[in-house]
């Protein structure tokens, strides 16, 4: 089996997961909870397993090289990022509806990785510009940070849609964790992603600056980069200094998802540098 | 702190712009595309190269000023917060905490606070142990000084910023096409048009490009050569990615291209031969002598030892035989004094090719290296390499801000000001523990530490 049929199986298993979380939540059935959470675990795992092949094969290819440079490895390693994180906060909160809107978000990456035809699965090699030992450290603290950010989203959401019952008399948002839990957790899901995205527009940079001579072009993709990064230190600055909690914080983590999402996909679609993302 | 969100959003909104309009392009262009007036009216605000516009520099400026002016009025405040001796510590405020673990002990007072006080100062920077009414309490408290973590990261913005101004002022970012086996000792500059003379010269030997069998590019190479007072200093193969740097110019991988074919043909024809004048040898195979006879293309040669007539049809970059490419040849006709004419091939990397014909006279071309010929590179393509060169002494300065940015957000975000508070108080014959702590930041893992330590502390008393 290759990795890209392996990578597609992970997709519906994701996609199962993502099936099993909602309706865990919906009809309020723990156990099935626990298996989602499961089938999460498994879907993790192929991911995993995966990327490693794709790895190894690429190197079997002769033209080894991480599994982070184009569209297609970087949807599947962002699933995978995703899912780490998501199975270390419910872990750690033992909450599972917060599956219910994280998981469906690897699912999609996965799905869209896989079946769009736009995208190329091939083991593709190394043109000149991403032969870099930055390559691995600039992917992988960028998709930390995206990952960091989806998940804050998707609390996000958990907590407007909490907000619409504020008695807490329908069953549906019962089972979220409190609007505190909520709205700290997304702070600090922001706050990993910040970090995280600073350290890659910062690896960028430098390597920007051993690849095409200067550590900022106001290329779109950079400056796609520092306006998300703006939105979330506006965030920050607005929770820290302000106080600023709840609903106007939701709605930011919204908007910065929002540019996350156009750094990442949107700015395929405008002229610049970094068009090796794109298919 | 109104305004630097103001502020921050603006640029973030504005930042739009130029990504949606490309920069820096020809007017030309933006003329056909936005039609005269949104042209007069986007040049006018400079739209087209707006990360450099007066009010695009003014947004960052502004927004750098703000953050030094609010850092430094917040900063007194914070100082005094941060270098104390003594931190202050006021019980009620602890005891106010709804937040509390609590436990209850047999042991004495005196027992509890024998064991707790080292216990607590091995885990915190500062503890120091207070009377009082019914009993102790123990106060302690770290990360203090993290407070001052979001000015790192404020002083690293102008630190960045800084950088970038060394940058602009006494760097320059130029770029440069030189033919292989050309040298320059001059870039013209990006955006500003105009040439920028260097302490010495580029010379570039070669250029090669290789591809994947998919026919993506492989690798992009250039030989270069740095010339001091036309003597080479400094050699080295650049590739994209790794530059050369000499004297704090950096020299990129950039572009390429291929010289106009004309061009090409007249510097491998001419460069050789003057003139387009070619020497041939013949071999006469009867008496073994050789001749060398000069010629252009196209003028008909009587060969000696009246064996016929040759004339040389035309020069071909890459001759094939057999399907093999080998190189650049002369096409040549032949025609034998009794005998019909035949097609010569004459490459020039293989003097020995016309033997294997077995005619009368062997014929090649005089004064041809035999090495210089690789079938992955057609020595006819005449490269020329695109370098980018650059000057940049901020670099180090933005580095730095890099460091510190880093550095900053780890303590702002991941690090707090952590205060803990463990009251006991004598309730009846035992003792009542009770544990009470404060974060400035992340409040939820506070919690979960008081949570620890209550438990950490009681199963410290339990056995003994």
């Amino acid at each position: 089996m290759d990795n890209t049929t392996i990578l597609s199986i992970v997709t519906f298993v994701y996609g199962l997961a993502a099936f099993l979380y909602v309706a865990s939540w919906v009809f309020k059935k723990p156990l099935v909870g626990k298996l989602a959470s499961w089938v999460a675990v498994t879907g993790f795992i192929g991911n995993s397993v995966g990327i490693i092949m794709r790895w190894v094969e690429s190197y079997r290819l002769g033209i080894g090289h991480a599994p982070l440079s184009n569209m297609y490895e970087s949807l599947i390693f962002f699933a995978w990022t995703l899912v780490l994180i998501y199975l270390i906060i419910e872990r750690k909160y033992k909450n599972l509806v917060i599956g219910a809107f994280a998981t469906p978000f690897a699912f999609l990456a996965m799905a869209y990785a896989s079946l769009s035809p736009n995208i190329s699965d091939r083991i593709q090699p190394l043109i000149p510009a991403l032969k870099s030992n930055w390559l691995i450290a600039h992917v992988i603290t960028c998709f930390f940070g995206y990952a960091a950010f989806a998940i804050a989203f998707g609390l996000s959401l958990m907590y407007l849609l909490k907000q619409k019952d504020p008695d807490n008399k329908s069953k549906l948002f019962s089972l979220f964790p409190n609007s505190f839990t909520l709205d700290e957790l997304t702070h600090q899901m922001v706050v990993f992603g910040y970090l995280f995205l600073s350290v890659g527009i910062i690896t960028g940079a430098v390597w920007a600056n051993s690849a095409w001579g200067s550590y900022w072009t106001w290329d779109p993709k950079e400056t796609w980069s520092l306006i998300t990064w703006f939105v979330y230190s506006t965030m920050l600055h607005a929770r820290m200094m302000r106080g600023w909690r709840g609903k106007r914080i939701a709605y930011l983590s919204v908007i910065g998802f929002t540019a996350v999402l156009f750094t990442y996909f949107g700015v395929n679609y405008l002229p610049g540098l970094h068009s090796y993302g794109g298919g | 702190m109104k305004l630097t969100v103001v502020l921050l959003l603006s640029i973030a909104v504005t930042s739009i712009i130029g990504t949606v309009i490309p920069q820096n392009e020809n007017p030309a262009a933006y003329f056909r595309e936005y039609g005269e007036f949104f042209y007069q009216l986007f040049s006018m605000l400079g739209i087209f190269d707006m990360y450099h516009s007066w009010w695009f520099q003014l947004l960052i400026l502004c927004l750098t000023l703000n953050i030094v002016v609010c850092s430094i009025e917040r900063l007194s405040t914070t100082w005094k917060i941060v270098f104390v001796n003594n931190p202050p510590f006021n019980i009620s405020r602890f005891r106010k905490l709804s937040q509390k673990e609590s436990f209850n002990s047999g042991h004495k007072l005196e027992d509890l606070r024998n064991t707790y006080e080292p216990f607590i100062a091995r885990r915190f920077r500062y503890s120091r142990v207070e009377r009082t009414d019914q009993g102790f309490c123990i106060f302690a408290e770290k990360g203090r000084w993290t407070r001052l973590g979001v000015y790192a990261i404020h002083l690293s913005v102008v630190i960045l910023l800084i950088g970038g101004l060394i940058g602009s002022v006494f760097g320059f970012a130029g770029y440069v096409n030189i033919p292989e086996g050309e040298k320059v000792d001059t870039v013209r500059l990006r955006n500003v048009d105009t040439i920028e003379k260097l302490d010495f010269e580029i010379s570039c030997e070669d250029f090669d490009v290789s591809f994947y069998p998919n026919g993506a590019p492989k690798e992009y190479r250039s030989s270069l050569t740095i010339l001091e007072g036309g003597k080479p200093v400094y050699k080295k193969d650049i590739v994209v990615n790794d530059p050369l740097r000499y004297k704090g110019i950096n020299i990129f991988q950039s572009s390429y291209g291929q010289m106009p074919s004309d061009a090409a043909r007249k510097r491998k024809v001419q460069g050789k031969d003057t003139q387009n004048e070619i020497l041939l040898n013949f071999t006469s195979k009867k008496t073994g002598t050789a001749y060398q006879v000069k010629t252009v293309v196209g003028k008909p040669i009587d060969i000696p030892e009246q064996i016929g007539q040759f004339v040389i049809v035309a020069y071909k970059k890459s001759a094939l035989f057999g399907g093999q490419d080998i190189g650049e040849a002369y096409v040549g006709k032949l025609t034998p004094k009794d005998g019909n004419t035949v097609d010569i091939l004459l490459p020039l990397h293989f003097p020995q090719f016309d033997k294997m014909r077995k005619g009368a006279v062997v014929i090649s071309v005089a004064g041809q290296e035999t090495e210089t010929f690789r079938p992955d590179k057609k020595p006819d393509i005449w490269y020329y390499t695109g370098l980018q060169v650059t000057k940049d002494p901020g670099v180090w300065v933005v580095y730095t801000g890099f460091i510190v940015i880093i550095i900053g957000c780890y303590i702002t975000f991941f690090m707090s000001h952590q205060r803990l508070c463990v009251d006991v108080n004598k309730s009846g014959k035992n003792s009542k523990v009770i544990v009470t702590g404060t974060a400035n930041k992340n409040k939820l893992g506070m919690e979960n530490k008081i949570k620890r330590m209550a438990r950490q502390l009681e199963d410290l008393v339990k056995e003994g």
